[in-house]
């Protein structure tokens, strides 16, 4: 191991294992999530070539083979707890990125979800022994996030029941579902019923799209791939244009709403569930962001530990670059976030499950603000985590440029969610219009409860947006559960200054909507504190739960860095609020400096925490044992480019060029 | 206004019919476009010399970019030397001149896709550092390709700190020749561009030792293939680095000397000197070593970094009035995405930004040229404000592109993640730019510097009994002048004058400055010496750098629109982005302005609200103000940046040309079939 490496961990305060157990959730799930993980990586069948040397074409034939691998394995294995599925999948895909995956994960759900008995009957054995394949057709060309925009058509024929779809124009064509490029034969397919000359809005259909034996595109339906991306790589994201294609009435899901033989549309009793696989599909997203997160932060922090660079004071040996305290300013604060979101992650995971519960006792009311909470969570952790890999990648200088890092990849592979399963702007602005909503209900005298229930202290407290020493600056600095009460004070504020200029253009302008359209700037404003808020109340009350001292100590820290960092990047919010004095920013800011020299000793035990294995990190940079360079000039050396000395466009192209000029 | 030619040129059928949505923002114009052309070209005789060039270089399909999107790394680079060896061939036919304006239009309708670019680095380099005699030399080789040069800096465990580096180049008396070295593992040149399988010889910066002392960095003229077979020579190990996030038509090498024999000449020798009994010479200062990145640092700014944000807001603001998404009213169609505030609010400021640190680099690289001279014979007076100033403003530059055109391709939604939106490619172009010569952080510390130098001789002339009155240099001779302690606006109007801003900027870099020293002296008072102390105070050093450089940037924003008097209607145009650039900043840094009173809770809120304002009046020109970077389709390269407007017919049709659907699929041959049938079998 690297002699920097082996100092830095024989040096930390605490036992990095303890914390492995607490992010895990127990020592039994680390017990079992590394025990999965060893039966992968010592199966050579699930051995591959680096994937940073593939094209994009053998990309893809890697993921194929690994996904038709893994049903038998897990078969073998004996592995079928969706938790456990995931630990298995996350180590033997590396990306995550799988063709076949969406059959799992929606064509399967929404055919549980929304199908009849009979159709479940029908398909549900062969897509799960993957006999069909299929996924989940519903963003359009010109059509994502905003649902009611699809164009797609699904006409109903009384004389042959059979239901017609039709893409009318270019923007119809369905673009970007996973796996329907190269690899699906079935599509569930999202589509405006039409009956009886009525257009009923969008209703799910099982689509054929490719002939069973050939696998060639049935008639009447255009399929492929829609070309390079920035990242994913291995999944084979497809467009699909139907032309006047004819399917039996019996491929509607039918559980909600029906189509009757003749013709006549049934309504849905009621359809909240489809509510609940947003949440839960937004609530895993944040855990998504955590895992990420700690990902890079494990690799920028371990190369800057065996990174030497410079010097600190002239003729004295280069220090280690986790010591300049720059490194230490750009890297500490997105650990302390890693550490932030994981543990919002884990709550958002068993929030939704103490809901489902509920919700499948009939009991909904808890639903619109978790749906809400998600949404903007889902946004607030996608944008810093986005931002934060960025940033760890470029603290490696220029090799986080390499694929060797494996920054790139990680970052390539993660920001598809700032924009997918809802695109975070309008996330935010969902969040924001939940609480404006609690807002005009503690103005209409009654009390909110949840997250927002800081709004029910406004009507008293009365904040005038320029009235602001109103609140007792009394923030302690040193305190979390202080900073969380400051981090209240300020989404409050934010919410009522949206709120009050969101009436303020109600009164000049005619529409709500126009309103609504010009205070959006600040609406998401309040949404991002409110989110701030609930990561900080979470991070300080998971302090609570922690038993070990030496574990809470060393989180304690981190919770007060993410906490005193958000305020000095937001001190203007603190400041114009009346928060905080300018003083006390002032001690914030130093109180940073103190806190980076307290977390240093701790930054590579911090990271190990995460017990990411090399293979999941796909890292030169962050390998464990911190050999670097070596491994570095072995794996360039490896690149296909270097399988011949001389390159053939030096004959096609170099030599002549000395000759004809 | 029809639609010029030139900028609808893909030669798709489809295209030649403007997209209404895009053609009604162009039907009323509040300013004449050509005009603003003419000024970011400086001057019409050099756009028209432009469109020219685009226009030979777009009519020739060995200069096609199209397919660029669906190749491998191995086929960028072959074709990126096939269109550097076509277009040596062209310039000759046609009589263009290296470092004639012609190739830096080339180089712009290509986007950079040419091979060999270090050649044009160790040129530059070569007349930076070199001797008459050896410029004389070497330059012909070089322009003949004789010879294939490139610059070999960073090592494997080295790059922005140069002091660091450890290769070796031992001067040997006896045989006249320099022993140049890589002593360890991480000693090994990594990165260089050109250097995995192009360049025959290669630019060696190394420690130089004669007579046993240590000299510092110097420069050596290595040849490392042979120029028969292009086989690497004896000593030298090279070789490609491999796969990295862009930059695939380039290939960046690695390159390990062991004890490589070069004759004493091959030392660029301008600077400084070894005589043939090995006696070290200085004809320069430890400086001079900076001057070549200084040079580069500079023209990188206008020749890649900005119109990589430049094409970003093209291409996010063109398809932002194509594409609809909801309705602002139940009963109105569907919107343009563009009239949403969320979304002006996210392209605007970059817009702005875009125009800003045009004219920031302009006046950048005009103050380098009236100096270039006189470093060269060696008057050295302004290099240091020269090197802090580049410095800084690479630094800035390159991290606000980089955050503005990842924001550009997020503003895209799921089309910008697709590289047919030709995003990525800018997003992972710009993002090596906060590395590349030199680390962003560093660079803002090495303004820092300057700047904290600066201002405690300031202070000791302020002093009574002083008598040295030497003037501050002119970028920071605002740290001395009288300075208000509140701003005097009371409302949102007051906010829209370019004096007034510009003096809150003046006002918080000059605290911030003043802060950071006090900080720094405070360290030092508890008994800390200065490298200490430094490294103590770096964060607060570099947000006072960062604020400098902003405020740099708004002052020459402010000053080229005061050589505007004679073109209102594009004044008023480029005042609003000018106004917006600056109010931007001031509300993302508000707690900076807020922190001693300058400005108040009131004042902050009234700068929003200006702000906001100027987002509808903005709207207006939007697409003329992208219309007015005038790049071709070709050099975009987007399936939704289109001056046409022709978004999602490109997008579709470009698609099925995707190798993935023409070439077959053989994964579904070897493993999805038997999957498929696994079944079958077992009924």
């Amino acid at each position: 191991m690297n002699q920097d490496l082996r100092r830095e961990r024989a040096a930390a305060s605490f036992n990095p294992e303890l914390l492995t157990h607490v992010l895990d959730g127990s020592p039994e799930n680390t017990r079992r999530r590394r025990e999965i993980e060893n039966l992968i990586l010592n199966d050579p069948d699930f051995q591959h070539e680096d994937l940073n040397f593939l094209t994009r074409s053998q990309r893809y034939e890697v993921a194929v083979r690994k996904s038709a691998n893994m049903v038998k394995k897990m078969r073998e294995f004996g592995i079928a707890d969706p938790e456990e599925i995931m630990w298995f999948k996350k180590v033997h895909l590396v990306n995550f990125v799988e063709p076949v995956g969406l059959n799992f994960s929606m064509f399967i759900p929404t055919l549980l979800n929304q199908g009849t008995t009979a159709q479940q009957e029908k398909w549900l054995l062969s897509s799960k022994g993957l006999q069909i394949i299929g996924t989940y057709a519903q963003t359009e060309m010109g059509h994502g996030t905003h649902l009611r925009g699809l164009e797609t058509t699904a006409t109903y024929d009384p004389e042959t029941q059979e239901f017609i779809l039709n893409s009318p124009t270019v923007t119809s064509i369905k673009w970007w579902p996973g796996g329907l490029g190269k690899t699906s034969n079935h599509a569930i397919v999202l589509a405006q019923l039409i009956t009886k000359g009525k257009c009923y809005g969008l209703h799910a259909f099982i689509v054929p799209i490719r002939e069973i034996g050939t696998h060639k595109p049935l008639p009447g339906i255009t399929v492929g791939d829609i070309g390079p991306k920035f990242g994913y790589d291995e999944m084979d994201n497809g467009y699909l244009k139907m032309d006047n294609y004819r399917i039996p009435r019996e491929n509607m899901l039918m559980k909600y709403a029906q189509v009757k033989p003749d013709g006549t549309y049934v309504k849905p009793v009621s359809n909240k569930l489809t509510y609940g696989t947003m949440v839960f599909v937004r609530s895993f997203l944040v855990g998504e962001a955590a895992r990420s997160l700690s990902k890079a932060c494990t690799i920028a922090i371990r190369y800057s530990a065996v990174r030497h660079q410079s010097e600190i004071k002239p003729g004295e040996p280069e220090p280690q670059i986790l010591d300049f305290q720059t490194q230490q300013y750009k890297l500490f604060p997105l650990l302390a976030t890693a550490y932030a979101f994981q543990f919002v992650g884990a709550y958002m995971k068993e929030t939704y499950h103490r809901i489902n519960e509920d919700i499948g006792q009939g009991d909904l009311s808890e639903l619109p603000e978790l749906h809400a909470l998600t949404a903007g969570l889902k946004a607030f952790t996608s944008w810093t985590t986005n931002a934060a890999i960025e940033a760890c990648r470029m603290a490696c200088g220029g090799h986080g440029y390499s694929h060797c890092s494996g920054l790139p990849n990680i970052y390539v592979t993660f920001t598809p969610t700032c924009t997918f399963e809802g695109e975070n702007t309008v996330m935010m602005l969902q969040t924001a219009r939940f609480l404006m909503k609690s807002y005009d209900q503690v103005h209409a005298g009654k009390l909110v409860c949840g997250m927002v229930s800081y709004l029910n202290g406004l009507p008293t407290q009365r904040i005038q947006p320029q009235q602001v020493a109103v609140w007792p600056a009394v923030v302690d600095i040193d305190s979390p559960d202080s900073l969380t009460e400051a981090y209240k004070l300020r989404a409050a504020r934010l919410v009522e200054v949206a709120a009050k200029n969101l009436q303020n253009e109600v009164i000049h302008r005619k529409s709500k909507e126009v309103a609504w359209n010009l205070t959006s700037v600040d609406l998401v404003r309040a949404s991002e504190a409110h989110c701030h808020y609930v990561v900080v109340k979470l991070f300080s009350e998971k302090l609570l739960k922690i038993e070990d001292k030496s574990v809470h100590a060393v989180l304690r820290n981190l919770c007060l860095l993410y906490c005193l960092y958000g305020i000095s990047q937001k001190a203007g919010d603190f400041l114009q609020g009346g928060i905080m004095t300018e003083s006390q920013i002032t001690q914030v800011n130093q109180r940073i400096k103190e806190l980076l020299i307290a977390i240093r000793p701790d930054a590579v035990a911090l990271v190990d925490a995460f017990d990411f294995q090399d293979v999941t990190l796909g890292s030169v940079l962050g390998r464990y044992d911190g050999n670097v360079y070596e491994n570095l000039f072995e794996w360039a050396k490896k690149s296909p480019l270097n399988k011949s000395e001389v390159h053939a466009s030096y004959f096609k192209y170099l030599k002549p060029l000395q000759s004809k000029l | 206004m029809g639609s010029p030619v030139h900028r609808v040129s893909l030669g798709d059928t489809w295209s030649r019919q403007v997209h209404p949505n895009i053609e009604s923002e162009r039907y009323i114009q509040s300013f004449n476009v050509e005009r603003l052309i003419n000024i970011l070209d400086g001057g019409a005789q050099n756009t028209a010399l432009r469109r020219k060039v685009e226009s030979i270089i777009h009519s020739d399909p060995e200069f096609s970019l199209k397919d660029n999107y669906f190749m491998t790394q191995n086929e960028r680079y072959v074709a990126a030397v096939q269109k550097k060896f076509h277009l040596q061939i062209t310039a000759k036919r046609l009589g263009w001149s290296e470092n004639s304006p012609e190739f830096y239009y080339v180089y712009r309708a290509l986007s950079g896709e040419l091979a060999l670019s270090l050649h044009h680095v160790f040129l530059k380099s070569l007349r930076s550092l070199g001797s008459e005699e050896q410029i004389a030399k070497w330059t012909p080789l070089c322009n003949e390709f004789q010879i294939i040069a490139s610059y070999a800096q960073t090592e494997l465990g080295h790059g922005t700190n140069l002091r660091g580096l450890e290769t070796e180049a031992t001067y040997d008396a006896a045989t006249q020749e320099f022993v140049v070295h890589s002593p360890t593992l991480t000693a090994t040149k990594w990165w260089p561009g050109d250097l995995g399988r192009s360049a025959t010889h290669t630019l060696v910066q190394a420690q130089l030792i004669c007579s046993g002392a240590r000299q510092g960095m110097h420069a050596f003229i290595v040849p490392i293939r042979s120029l028969q077979d292009h086989t690497p020579l004896p000593g030298v190990t090279v070789g490609d680095i491999g796969p990295k996030m862009g930059f695939d038509h380039i290939d960046h090498g690695f390159l390990r000397l062991d004890h490589v024999r070069v004759p004493r000449e091959n030392m660029l020798s301008r600077f400084a000197q070894v005589l043939p009994d090995g006696t070290y010479v200085k004809l320069g200062t430890l400086q001079t070593n900076y001057f070549s990145m200084v040079v580069l640092r500079v023209d990188l700014l206008l020749g890649e970094i900005i119109p990589l944000l430049q094409k970003a807001c093209v291409i996010a603001i063109r398809y932002s009035v194509i594409r609809r998404q909801s309705s602002i009213r139940p009963s109105d169609p569907e919107a343009k995405i563009l009239d949403y505030q969320t979304q002006q609010q996210k392209l605007f400021p970059q817009l702005a930004t875009a125009y800003a640190f045009h004219f920031l680099a302009s006046s950048l690289l005009e103050f380098l040229r009236s100096s270039y001279d006189a470093i060269l014979n060696k008057d050295f007076s302004h290099l240091p404000e020269l090197h802090a100033l580049s410095a800084g403003i690479k630094a800035m530059t390159s991290d606000l592109c980089l955050q503005g055109t990842e924001l550009c391709r997020q503003a895209c939604g799921g089309h910008g993640y697709s590289k047919l939106s030709g995003l990525p490619s800018l997003v992972s172009r710009v993002t090596a730019s906060c590395t590349y010569e030199g680390d962003n952080t560093v660079l803002y510390l090495q303004t820092a510097r300057f700047l904290v130098k600066n201002y405690l001789q300031a202070q000791a002339q302020a002093t009574p009994g002083s008598t040295l009155q030497k003037s501050l240099p002119q970028s920071i001779a605002y740290l001395t002048t009288t300075d208000l302690a509140r701003c005097p606006a009371q409302k949102a109007a007051d906010f829209l004058h370019p004096k007034l801003y510009t003096m809150a900027w003046a006002h918080v870099a000059t605290r911030l400055i003043k802060d950071s020293v006090h900080h720094l002296e405070t360290v030092m008072q508890s008994g800390a010496d200065w490298d200490e102390a430094w490294n103590q105070t770096t964060v607060i050093h570099l947000q006072a750098a960062k604020a400098h450089c902003f405020y740099i940037s708004v002052k020459s924003f402010t000053e080229t629109l005061e050589k505007l008097e004679n073109q209102p209607a594009v004044q008023q145009v480029l005042k609003r982005l000018c106004d917006l650039y600056a109010l931007h900043g001031i509300l993302t840094n508000a707690g900076d302005f807020l922190h001693d009173g300058f400005l108040s809770g009131a004042q902050v809120d009234a700068v929003r609200t200006a702000y906001l304002d100027l987002l509808c009046l903005i709207r207006k020109d939007a697409i003329l103000l992208t219309d007015a970077f005038d790049f071709t389709d070709q050099c975009l390269n987007s399936a939704l940046g289109c001056y046409d407007g022709n978004v999602y017919e490109r997008l579709f049709h470009w698609a099925q040309k995707s190798p993935t659907n023409t070439q077959g699929n053989p994964a579904y041959e070897k493993y999805l079939r038997p999957l498929l049938q696994s079944w079958r079998s077992k009924l």
